[in-house]
């Protein structure tokens, strides 16, 4: 299979590999996937206290390349959103930049589960630790 | 040394220049048409048929006679199971047959099964070998044929073929064997190897696609097919079509070298072979033999490197032709049916490389691809969430996962 020029150059040269902490309050993981689909993705991001703008935004992935591009272009694109922005972000955007054929869009729909996750699970941490961020505040 | 560099061994193999040469003249200056009996054009064709037949017998310890021309082991496969089927059918409707065999047997038996056949697929050992105490069990009164490969494509095991043989004349069922991959390339011998049928093929063993033969035995027991095409009546009745002369030439001409280079030639790849094993095992951790290293052809190499996709694996090592057990990499979408039959799961499946060594391939080719292997590997594995889970003694067996 021909590979696009964008992917090749995501999978050359991933964006925003790493890990966070994920215990940190600010930071949200996402993991979907698993091992015996032949995709695995974590991708995590952290947001500004202040602003409410993802700052980072890092990803892990096991699977084909366009699935590690798919996760390192979500990076790309998460960093300077707001978190309701982040959530717009469709995997029809995905396969159109990237130009993944139709076998592959199953990569382009994982990282949008990724980053739905990954939010979701900054949105629950921030519930939980709300009254005491507003204690702290005043 | 020249990129790409060429592992794919198994899949196909480059072609011999001896062969080439051997072929030539029998485009152009002999032409004739092997079964034309008055005039010399048709006695020089035939002569070379003859030549090419008994370089095929040699080599596998038959007779000459013995030797069927076709189109390629497909077409040999679907000759011999569909052939007893048909000619043996009214003494009995079943077959045997093993779950990691090729899908020109696998469809073939099921296409059988459709017709009314009964099909046994017998799994393997988790070494890839099969059980015989299953094959004995498996056998009854109804069974005309057994089918086993003698090498396998994908993991190179060598199955115990004498013994499948013996075990199948003891209890009078003809034993078919798809010899595909060891043919010219460990020893094989028909009457040793009780093997009534085998299927062979030319570009396998550094000769030209498109011709292989059957070998159909005459004594003890004579084995009779039932032709699948009609038509002039080549090759005893048993496969009608003018003979492909330059390609029989060919196939004789692969088969004799084979013979003559076999025992130095696989001592060279069974080193080259265990030099690229233990460079990947000693830069790596997590990577897995699959199936046995004992029972294997000398040329091939199955590994499993865990936590990075094989696909994935294949993109970065783009100058080295090799094939990967992953679903990505195969039209099903579904990981190789050959290592889930061996209890591989599928999450070490989509891991997988194999390696296929062959007569053109060097020293330094071997140390070129270890090398742009264990960088590759690492350089996934670093992206890989689930190494990173690894490391962090996570049992990944007990997680949770968020499929699609």
């Amino acid at each position: 299979m021909a590979y696009s020029d964008k992917v090749l150059d995501h999978y050359n040269n991933p964006r925003n590999v790493g890990s966070m902490d994920r215990n940190d309050p600010n930071v949200g993981t996402g993991m979907v996937g698993a091992p015996e689909c032949g995709d695995v993705m974590k991708l995590q991001l952290k947001v500004n206290e202040t602003s409410g703008i993802i700052e980072d935004a890092k990803f892990k992935t096991f699977g084909c390349g366009s699935a590690i591009a798919s996760s390192s272009l979500a990076t790309e694109w998460l960093k300077g959103k707001s978190v309701d922005e982040a959530l717009l972000i469709k995997n029809t955007a995905i396969v159109n930049e990237l130009s993944l054929p139709p076998v592959k869009i199953h990569c382009s729909v994982l990282a949008e589960d990724a980053i739905k996750a990954a939010i979701s699970d900054y949105k629950s941490k921030q519930t939980t630790r709300k009254p005491v961020a507003e204690a702290v505040a005043h | 040394m020249k990129t790409p560099v060429y592992f794919d061994n198994h899949a196909t193999t480059q072609m011999d220049p001896r062969v080439l040469k051997a072929m030539l003249p029998y485009f152009t200056e002999h032409f004739g048409n092997a079964a034309s009996r008055n005039h010399s054009f048709g006695w020089e064709a035939e002569k070379a048929v003859d030549k090419a037949r008994k370089q095929i017998a040699d080599l596998i310890g038959a007779t000459p006679k013995e030797i069927i021309f076709t189109s390629g082991a497909t077409e040999s496969n679907n000759l011999a199971i569909k052939g007893v089927a048909e000619m043996y059918g009214e003494k009995g409707n079943h077959i045997i047959t093993a779950a990691t065999e090729h899908k020109a047997v696998l469809d073939t038996c099921k296409k059988l099964e459709k017709e009314g056949f009964r099909v046994t697929y017998l799994p393997l050992k988790e070494d890839g070998l099969l059980d015989l105490d299953l094959l004995r069990q498996a056998i009854t009164d109804k069974t005309i044929l057994v089918t086993i490969m003698y090498a396998n494509n994908e993991i190179g095991v060598i199955q115990p073929i004498a013994e499948i043989g013996k075990i199948c004349h003891e209890r009078g069922v003809l034993f078919h064997t798809d010899g595909v991959q060891a043919v010219g390339k460990v020893p094989v011998n028909v009457i040793k190897d009780n093997i009534d049928m085998m299927s062979i093929t030319g570009h396998k063993i550094y000769g030209p696609k498109g011709v292989g033969a059957l070998y159909v035995r005459r004594k003890g027991p004579r084995v009779q097919l039932t032709a699948q095409m009609d038509g002039g009546g080549h090759e005893r009745g048993m496969r009608s079509g003018t003979m492909n002369t330059p390609g029989i030439v060919g196939l004789g001409e692969a088969c004799a070298i084979c013979q003559q280079d076999m025992a130095e030639e696989s001592k060279r790849l069974s080193h080259l072979r265990d030099k690229l094993k233990s460079k990947l095992e000693s830069e790596l951790d997590e990577v897995f033999i699959n199936g046995s290293m004992e029972h294997r052809l000398p040329h091939n190499l199955n590994m499993s490197f865990a936590y990075v996709e094989g696909e994935s694996l294949l993109m970065g090592i783009n100058d080295i032709a090799v094939s990967s057990g992953s679903a990505c990499t195969s039209a099903t979408l579904e990981p190789s049916y050959v290592l889930k039959a061996l209890g591989v799961g599928d999450d070490l499946a989509h891991t997988s490389i194999r390696f296929g060594l062959g007569r053109f391939n060097t020293e330094e080719e071997v140390d070129y691809v270890a090398d742009r292997m264990i960088s590759v590997v690492r350089k996934l594995r670093d992206l890989s969430p689930l190494y990173e889970m690894a490391k962090e003694g996570i049992d990944l067996s007990k997680v949770q996962w968020a499929a699609e």
